[in-house]
């Protein structure tokens, strides 16, 4: 039987095989699996976008027994994002990484973690998601460290034990949970979860193991050399998709299954570490003295935001305006996904080029690159949340829901880190101003230059001006 | 969508679409480069033509977007919409052609040009937005595309320059967002609409509404220039010519003084502004900055310089036109919008015109200018006593309709701050021409870039400037001819005020 939600997770698998199994064409094949991992969650969108919702036990077990996948409107949306970034990254891998050096150990972990994050975004028990919480940071420290410098194989093996941490302790709450309710299927759970003091032990081990996974401040010291160091598009993939995946599970957790525990206060914590996360963030990211660097310290901030919606989100009653917030921060991640694919992208042409990032010493580069340039200018205003962009819609609704909610000063974070992120972006496009000769033409190489630009596109005129779909992919009124 | 429908959305990507395009244009393409961009400017000229005639009938041009839900993006062409629509898009198309002969031979033009039309796009959507939301997703755009305009020339002045305006834009912008939000919470979404829509909340809700106002006022005097949030404005003259031309009589400034008239007339209403208590604070603030940007252009040598402190003063008109109660008034400030777009852009087209042809950047080296290029200076004396509002030159309309709307509200002290201002104007535009016309020109010029020859220097240099001074001429003169910026003002008012 052809089951869409399972050959999104066994395609990229049977792909990241076929790669190891024939290294001379790990090229061909790898982007033929892109392809068609790309189509097979095309189908899980279009079928989640008829029926709402998706669920499939493999092997015809169902919960509590069996592995079962599901697919809603939010894992839908995260997983086509994922996959429009993946594919893009794996189009440019393939003009960035010379062949025959460091592109016969790419393919296979690159396909290997694109089917972890599909399967954590699917899977529908915790244990489950344990599993591919564990093979995604696996492979992405692997991949942190494929250059071999010294730098980047210290910051990934840092990496590598702080991701085991934060899956221990994730692994400790779902131990618990399994002993005082004897099931890990989330509806389950949620349906049998009370208030008490194991449950809520469990919330704060698992929220703890995620929140470093998801490098929430104060947890977040692992992130920057790790994503700084890291080839390009392994850059692109862990600071898109990857912290992203931790966030979303987190999500999950506190909305979905212990949704009776969350109290105001524990919000309110949540919305507080966010907060100085956006201004720490955002700080470090303008005193960044590399590009990527600053990229990935921006990804501190921008995982900052998401964690400013969950107190609004448990203030506001089920609702309208509810619904509302929630797909403006499924669309602020979105925006964050693709406009920060887009922004690594374009940072590796400039290092290639350059030979270096260091921002002060840029130079004329920035200049005779303009579809990078570009690239970085659009993916920046996405990052301020400048309109047209998704996450200027995103900041709007979560500003108006705060003042709605009566939380007004959680505007007070949202507009320093705004006005922080502007300096910084413009820190680098005011080096594309200078007086170095004019460049002849717009793209110079097209294989890199267009999936970066694609990006940015995306994040900035895509999801800035059509997100409508958005609310009706999630089931909610307001939509098409 | 029928016609009516999609015409709004037509005339921003008029410019938009051409812009894109020029982006990608190899550098050494002249040819296509102008083709598109005059394709552009005459499209969108010929566009805002059929809507003048349409809104002059009573035709609704609307286009809308829903973003999200209760997020709208609504491009409405009401009879004040038009009029800055036309202004910008007239002026884009003088400009485009001056700055295409402005710029020949010198680098990046692809960029120049393509950053030029995004800009003009943005002001034409700035100009037709009808929510607040519209308003200020132009208005950031706008910033953005200004900001490369500014740094263009890349030397390390104009990368300053355009950092600091930059700061201001973006701080500005910051607080613009914050009270749009949070008026947004308070009424919901809601179009701009003549006579505002927010004298129906509740006046426990009224402490909220005079903060916003704030808020917003800070947001656009930014761009407006009001005192003191003008600072970006002297520093961002490094930028080359035709673009100080276009921010300081078209795109930037107006943009933010326009934001000041839609919020007084159609956000807040005037008369529930007025019984808020808010139009005096904003008429105070006008006057300091008329004051201010006089004595302060008394002072500086540099031409540019000195023209813009003139914009500084004389874009608060607007704000102060706006401020008095009363449809004389609101004629004074609304015309004036055009009058000092078309007055500036004159007087920037002529100090352009001096730098390139013969390297004069500074007043005192203006002696006998006038002898070398009569037809630029002939414009330029043209502009500056029409600033300084003499009659038949349109700056008069504007200042009579001031004073007696003042009059008519019974704000007579608006009657000395004009006086002075002009006694300012006149002390710092006429020892300018005393030296252009009367003084003996020197032996040699700083730096003859263009030697006399057919013409005083190249003619795509000379038309716009003697074009724009004709409008100047022709606004004044025939002030009460149908379809003049006077007349059309005089219909915004009417529309305001009700019959």
């Amino acid at each position: 039987m052809l089951d869409s939600l399972a050959l999104a997770v066994s395609v990229p698998l049977i792909g990241a095989l076929l790669v190891t199994a024939v290294p001379g064409r790990a090229q061909g094949l790898g982007l033929l699996a892109a392809l068609a991992t790309l189509a097979t969650v095309g189908l899980v969108t279009a079928e989640v976008w008829q029926q709402g919702s998706l669920r499939s036990d493999l092997g015809g077990w169902g919960a509590p027994l069996g592995i079962s996948l599901v697919a809603d409107g939010l894992s839908a949306a995260l997983l086509a994002m994922a996959a429009l970034v993946a594919l893009a990254v794996s189009v440019y891998a393939t003009g960035y990484f010379r062949r025959g050096e460091t592109d016969t150990h790419f393919w296979p972990l690159w396909l290997l973690l694109w089917a972890a994050l599909n399967g954590l975004l699917l899977a529908a028990d915790l244990f489950n998601l344990y599993v591919m919480l564990e093979l995604l940071g696996l492979t992405a420290a692997a991949l942190g460290a494929l250059t071999g410098t010294k730098a980047a194989v210290e910051a990934s093996l840092r990496y590598l034990l702080v991701g085991l941490l934060g899956s221990l302790a994730y692994l400790l709450g779902v131990a618990l949970l399994y002993t005082a309710y004897g099931t890990l299927d989330m509806a389950l759970l949620g349906a049998a979860v009370r208030p008490e003091p194991i449950a809520a032990s469990a919330l704060v081990l698992m929220t703890a193991g995620l929140a470093l996974k998801a490098a929430l401040f104060p947890m977040h010291f692992w992130l920057p050399p790790a994503h700084a160091n890291a080839p390009a598009p392994v850059s692109a993939a862990l600071s898109a998709l990857v912290v992203k995946a931790a966030f979303y599970l987190m999500l999950r957790l506190w909305l979905d299954v212990f949704a009776p525990l969350v109290t105001p206060w524990a919000a309110g914590l949540m919305g507080l570490l966010g907060a100085m996360a956006v201004v720490w963030g955002s700080w470090r990211a303008l005193r960044a003295e590399r590009l990527k660097l600053m990229a990935a310290y921006s990804t501190v901030a921008q995982i900052g935001y998401l964690c400013l919606f969950l107190p609004v989100l448990t203030a506001l009653p089920t609702g309208d305006a509810r619904d509302d917030l929630l797909v403006a921060l499924l669309l602020m991640a979105l925006t964050h996904g693709f406009a920060k694919a887009g922004l690594f992208l374009a940072a590796g042409l400039v290092q290639r080029s350059a030979g270096h990032d260091r921002i002060d010493d840029l130079g004329g580069t920035a200049q005779h690159m303009p579809a990078t340039t570009f690239s970085i200018a659009l993916a920046g205003i996405a990052l301020i949340g400048l309109p047209p962009s998704g996450s200027f819609i995103g900041k709007w609704i979560l500003m108006r829901s705060a003042i709605e909610s009566g939380q007004w000063w959680w505007i007070l974070p949202i507009l320093i880190g705004t006005l922080l992120a502007a300096a910084y972006i413009f820190r680098v496009l005011s080096r594309a101003f200078n007086l170095e000769p004019t460049p002849r033409r717009f793209v110079t190489q097209a294989r890199t230059e267009v999936p970066a630009l694609l990006l940015a596109l995306t994040a900035v005129a895509v999801l800035g001006l059509a997100a409508r779909p958005l609310w009706r992919l999630l089931g909610f009124e307001g939509g098409l | 969508m029928n016609l009516d429908q999609m015409l709004p959305a037509v005339i921003v990507l008029s410019s938009l679409l051409p812009g894109i395009f020029i982006f990608l244009v190899k550098e050494e393409s002249h040819l296509l480069r102008g083709v598109l961009n005059m394709t552009g400017a005459i499209v969108k000229l010929l566009l805002v033509g059929v809507m003048i005639w349409g809104v002059f009938h009573g035709h609704v041009y609307e286009t809308r977007l829903t973003l999200a839900p209760g997020l709208t993006l609504v491009l409405h062409a009401d009879a004040l919409a038009v009029l800055f629509a036309t202004l910008s898009s007239v002026l884009w198309l003088v400009t485009t052609i001056y700055a295409i002969g402005y710029l020949e031979h010198s680098p990046n033009r692809s960029r120049f040009f393509g950053f030029f039309s995004l800009c003009v796009s943005a002001t034409v959507g700035v100009a037709l937005a009808g929510n607040l939301l519209t308003f200020v997703i132009f208005y950031e755009i706008l910033t953005l595309a200004t900001y490369p305009l500014v740094a263009h020339r890349g030397t390390p002045d104009a990368t300053r320059g355009a950092k600091i305006y930059l700061a201001y834009t973006m701080g500005g912008g910051a607080l613009l967002l914050v009270g749009a939000v949070w008026l947004q919470a308070l009424s919901g979404p809601a179009d701009f609409v003549q006579g505002g829509f927010l004298s129906g909340l509740q006046p426990d809700v009224w402490w909220q509404l005079i903060a916003i106002f704030f808020l917003l006022l800070a947001g656009l005097g930014v761009k407006a220039a009001l005192f003191p949030l003008h600072g970006w404005l002297p520093q961002s003259m490094v930028a080359p010519a035709p673009v100080s031309a276009l921010l300081h009589a078209v795109a930037v400034v107006k943009a933010g003084a326009f934001g000041i008239v839609r919020v007084v007339y159609d956000v807040y209403g005037v008369g529930f502004a007025d019984a808020l208590g808010l139009l005096t604070p904003l008429g105070i603030l006008a006057a300091i900055t008329i004051l201010y940007g006089s004595g302060m252009a008394l002072t500086q040598d540099g031409l540019k310089k000195r023209l813009a402190y003139s914009t500084v003063s004389q874009v608060s008109y607007i704000a102060l036109g706006a401020s008095i109660l009363g449809p004389v008034a609101t004629i004074g400030g609304v015309v004036h919008l055009v009058h000092q777009g078309i007055m500036k852009i004159t007087l920037f087209f002529c100090a352009g015109n001096y730098a390139e042809t013969l390297g004069v950047h500074k007043v005192s080296e203006m002696d006998g200018v006038g002898r070398r290029m009569p037809w630029t200076t002939l414009a330029f004396s043209v502009g500056a006593l029409g600033m300084i509002g003499i009659p038949p030159i349109a700056g008069f309309v504007s200042k009579w309709y001031l004073a007696m709307g003042a009059v008519e509200a019974d704000a007579y002290w608006v009657l000395l701050i004009l006086a002075l201002s002009s006694l300012l104007n006149a002390g710092y535009f006429l020892p300018i021409l005393y030296r252009a016309w009367f003084r003996p020109p020197p032996k040699r010029w700083p730096e003859e870039h263009i030697p006399a020859g057919r013409f005083e220097t190249m003619g795509a240099l000379l038309w716009p400037p003697l074009i724009t001074a004709a409008f100047c001429l022709a606004a004044g003169l025939f002030a009460a001819a149908p379809f003049s910026p006077l007349e059309w003002a005089t219909l915004i008012a009417r529309r305001e005020y009700g019959p």
